[in-house]
């Protein structure tokens, strides 16, 4: 079934098709359609679902880790302040292993109040040990939505899709929808081997001495590592079920190019256009969209821009005192190639101000007249 | 004055064991023995969710658990949360018949976890939230929360410049939520104390219980007196046992025999209070008297309309 959709509404029907069956939701802009056509499909019986309507973040992925550690599939979708309230227990979330997922709409982050796009909200949750997509369609994220659910069973670990606020959220495009009995042919129900019941009593987040500690954390790792493979089986899974598939990164014109951008979110959709319009001026440019960021794809990227002269990172986020978040991994997963391009880092976009064509047009400028970065970052269309 | 109702004495202790003997509480923990009794009442069908709290480390370091039910423990503030969570999804299971228990400390309840418990409770979940209230962050050495009573010494509020704020009524924060039922508990009085539990286990929707829970090391008392303060803290009124249903109907369990014993008895027996002037527990025993008197009428008024 094909339908107009917007970005949230994708999470929903994803969320919706996967079957969750707790959804714990407070209301934030510009996250707030997708809970509402969550508690919509709730109460007309379109889902079997119970959700609970808390009140706040915190006690939104509180009641996920309840529900999800009796063994139900939960589900949570918030943004931007919301995302930092829940801080702790996201945390908690990945540290219990247990596979929630929670689509995030990016948003900046106050003061000064702003309710559009940047991705310093979800960016400050890198280190949590949760899986992290970053979506470009609203295609992709429904599919995703699916996909985060059967990844995150198989590791136990969370995941979160992520998407752009406004640009994607609230945008209109034309989605599949899949039937219902083809999802469920692909997502089994969720069962997991451990959980909490009265039948098989255990207790669950102890205190942990340091002589165990340090194992548990392994654990986290070693998931972490296997959810790369198997977000690369499940995506091939779904290609072959659905037709269509996304890779953990997507290269786009990146085989004899010299420069390469590098993208996530819908910058993505605008630089395919500008890489499309200078191959047309002979411009030897490609584009290397980063879909999975955590865990983050060293070794295709590290291969995938082997061959390229010079990298160009767009980051929609600040670390302060630092750089863009994305050009330091990029930086680091070149670090052991055998031929480092230098890395040029673009720091745009922040606090929801437009990234346009000719945005990116100036980043290549930059980057094609320069042998190598002279600072760590570059600011783009910054006023001062 | 009415007459008021006798307490019958007709409950039974069960035998059953749910807790491990050797945990790793302190002597004379009011807090171990409250689980205990909980559970005895509960029975096994039962999963329990605890936050940041003493019974965080009571319950045993991993591998181990001093409990023989499902133990979840939780961030400091999310008791109330993650306990709705269990109870949503057991619904969606269908698994009706398990209670969920969350187990918090004062801490835990009157400070850092009452937004989550008041959501919880206003939307009425399905779940028995039980405070066993020690009156300060004994975990973490004694520091002042808002269940330390007035003039009270922790080491956050020293005996130059003690707690100048009342306690707070949780209880009737509680019941403004108009929850099904809310009580008062105490280890002195192991059969009503069962016998609530067993209450809030045969009723749907949010139920609340405040254990007083003597804590040796933070009330500066002997180990041996844990059982004799909380009788006391109930005949001086101090910790008055009675439930509250649906936010209005007030009934007083246990009446102090013989108009009840001084307030000075209670406070004699700890440190915590050693410092207080002849005025101040004057002052506390006008407090427990008024308080005391205002829950007689709300209770009156509801034996009055039977």
């Amino acid at each position: 079934m094909r339908k107009v959709v917007t970005g949230n509404y994708a999470v929903s029907w994803g969320a919706k098709l996967a079957r969750a069956q707790v959804i714990a939701a407070y209301p934030i802009t510009p996250q707030t359609s997708i809970i509402e056509k969550l508690a919509s499909f709730c109460a007309n019986g379109e889902m079997d679902a119970r959700f609970i309507k808390v009140e706040s973040e915190h006690s939104a992925m509180a009641a996920c880790i309840g529900a999800s550690a009796v063994g139900a599939r939960a589900f949570t979708a918030t943004s931007g302040q919301g995302l930092l309230l829940m801080h702790e227990v996201v945390h908690w979330a990945a540290g219990a292993r247990l596979p929630i997922v929670m689509g995030v709409v990016n948003r900046a982050i106050a003061p000064g109040w702003s309710i559009w796009t940047e991705q310093n909200d979800t960016l400050s949750q890198r280190d949590t040990g949760w899986i992290q997509f970053y979506c470009e369609t609203n295609q992709e994220v429904l599919d995703t939505t699916i996909q985060a659910f059967k990844i995150a069973e198989k590791v136990f670990l969370p995941a979160m899709i992520v998407l752009d606020a406004f640009v994607l959220s609230h945008t209109s495009e034309a989605v599949d929808i899949p039937e219902q009995a083809e999802v469920d042919a692909f997502l089994p129900p969720y069962r997991p081997p451990l959980k909490l019941d009265p039948e098989d009593p255990r207790a669950f987040g102890a205190l942990v001495l340091p002589g165990e500690y340090m194992e548990l954390r392994y654990k986290m790792q070693k998931a972490m590592e296997q959810a790369l493979s198997v977000a690369e089986e499940v995506d091939r899974e779904w290609g072959e079920r659905f037709g269509r598939s996304w890779g953990l990164v997507e290269p786009y014109r990146l085989d004899d190019a010299e420069l390469a951008l590098v993208t996530s979110g819908t910058v993505t959709g605008t630089s395919r256009e500008v890489v499309d319009a200078l191959r047309e001026e002979g411009v030897k440019i490609g584009l290397l969209k980063v879909r999975l960021f955590r865990p983050f794809p060293h070794q295709i990227i590290r291969e995938m821009l082997a061959g390229v002269r010079k990298v160009a990172v767009i980051d929609r986020n600040i670390s302060f005192g630092d750089s863009g978040v994305f050009a330091q991994e990029v930086r680091a997963a070149l670090y052991h190639a055998d031929k480092r391009p230098p890395v040029f880092d673009f720091v745009a976009g922040l606090g929801g101000r437009d990234i346009v064509p000719e945005t990116i047009r100036e980043i290549v400028d930059y980057t094609v007249t320069h042998d190598a970065p002279t600072e760590e970052f570059t600011w783009v269309g910054v006023k001062i | 004055m009415r007459e008021p109702k006798t307490y019958a004495r007709n409950y039974e202790i069960p035998e059953e064991e749910l807790t491990y003997s050797g945990s790793v509480s302190c002597p004379g923990c009011g807090a171990t023995l409250a689980m205990r009794y909980a559970l005895k009442a509960l029975g096994s069908n039962t999963i329990t969710v605890i936050p940041a709290c003493c019974w965080s480390i009571i319950a045993g370091p991993f591998p181990y658990s001093s409990l023989t039910v499902p133990i979840f423990h939780t961030a400091f503030e999310t008791a109330g949360a993650v306990s709705s969570g269990i109870s949503a999804a057991l619904d969606v299971l269908g698994k009706k018949d398990i209670t969920v228990m969350a187990w918090a400390g004062d801490g835990g309840t009157f400070d850092i976890g009452l937004q989550a418990l008041s959501g919880a409770v206003e939307r009425n979940e399905d779940f028995i939230y039980v405070c066993y209230d020690n009156e300060a962050y004994m975990n973490t050495g004694i520091q002042r929360s808002s269940a330390t009573p007035w003039m009270a010494w922790t080491t956050t509020t020293p005996v130059e410049h003690p707690k100048e704020e009342p306690k707070k009524d949780i209880v009737a924060i509680m019941a403004a939520h108009r929850i099904p039922y809310a009580a008062t508990a105490t280890i002195a009085y192991p059969e009503d104390m069962i016998a609530k539990f067993r209450k809030a286990k045969g009723i749907r929707g949010s139920k609340f219980i405040h254990v007083l829970s003597p804590c040796p090391p933070g009330w500066k008392s002997e180990a041996s007196d844990s059982i004799k303060l909380t009788r006391l803290a109930v005949q001086s009124k101090v910790f008055p046992l009675y439930e509250i249903e649906h936010g209005d109907k007030v009934t007083i369990n246990v009446w102090p025999k013989d108009g009840g014993v001084p307030v000075k008895e209670y406070l004699r027996l700890q440190g915590r209070f050693r410092h207080l002037s002849e005025e101040a527990i004057a002052a506390i025993q006008a407090e427990v008297d008024r308080n005391w008197e205002r829950l007689v009428v709300r209770a009156q008024r509801v034996m009055g309309n039977e």
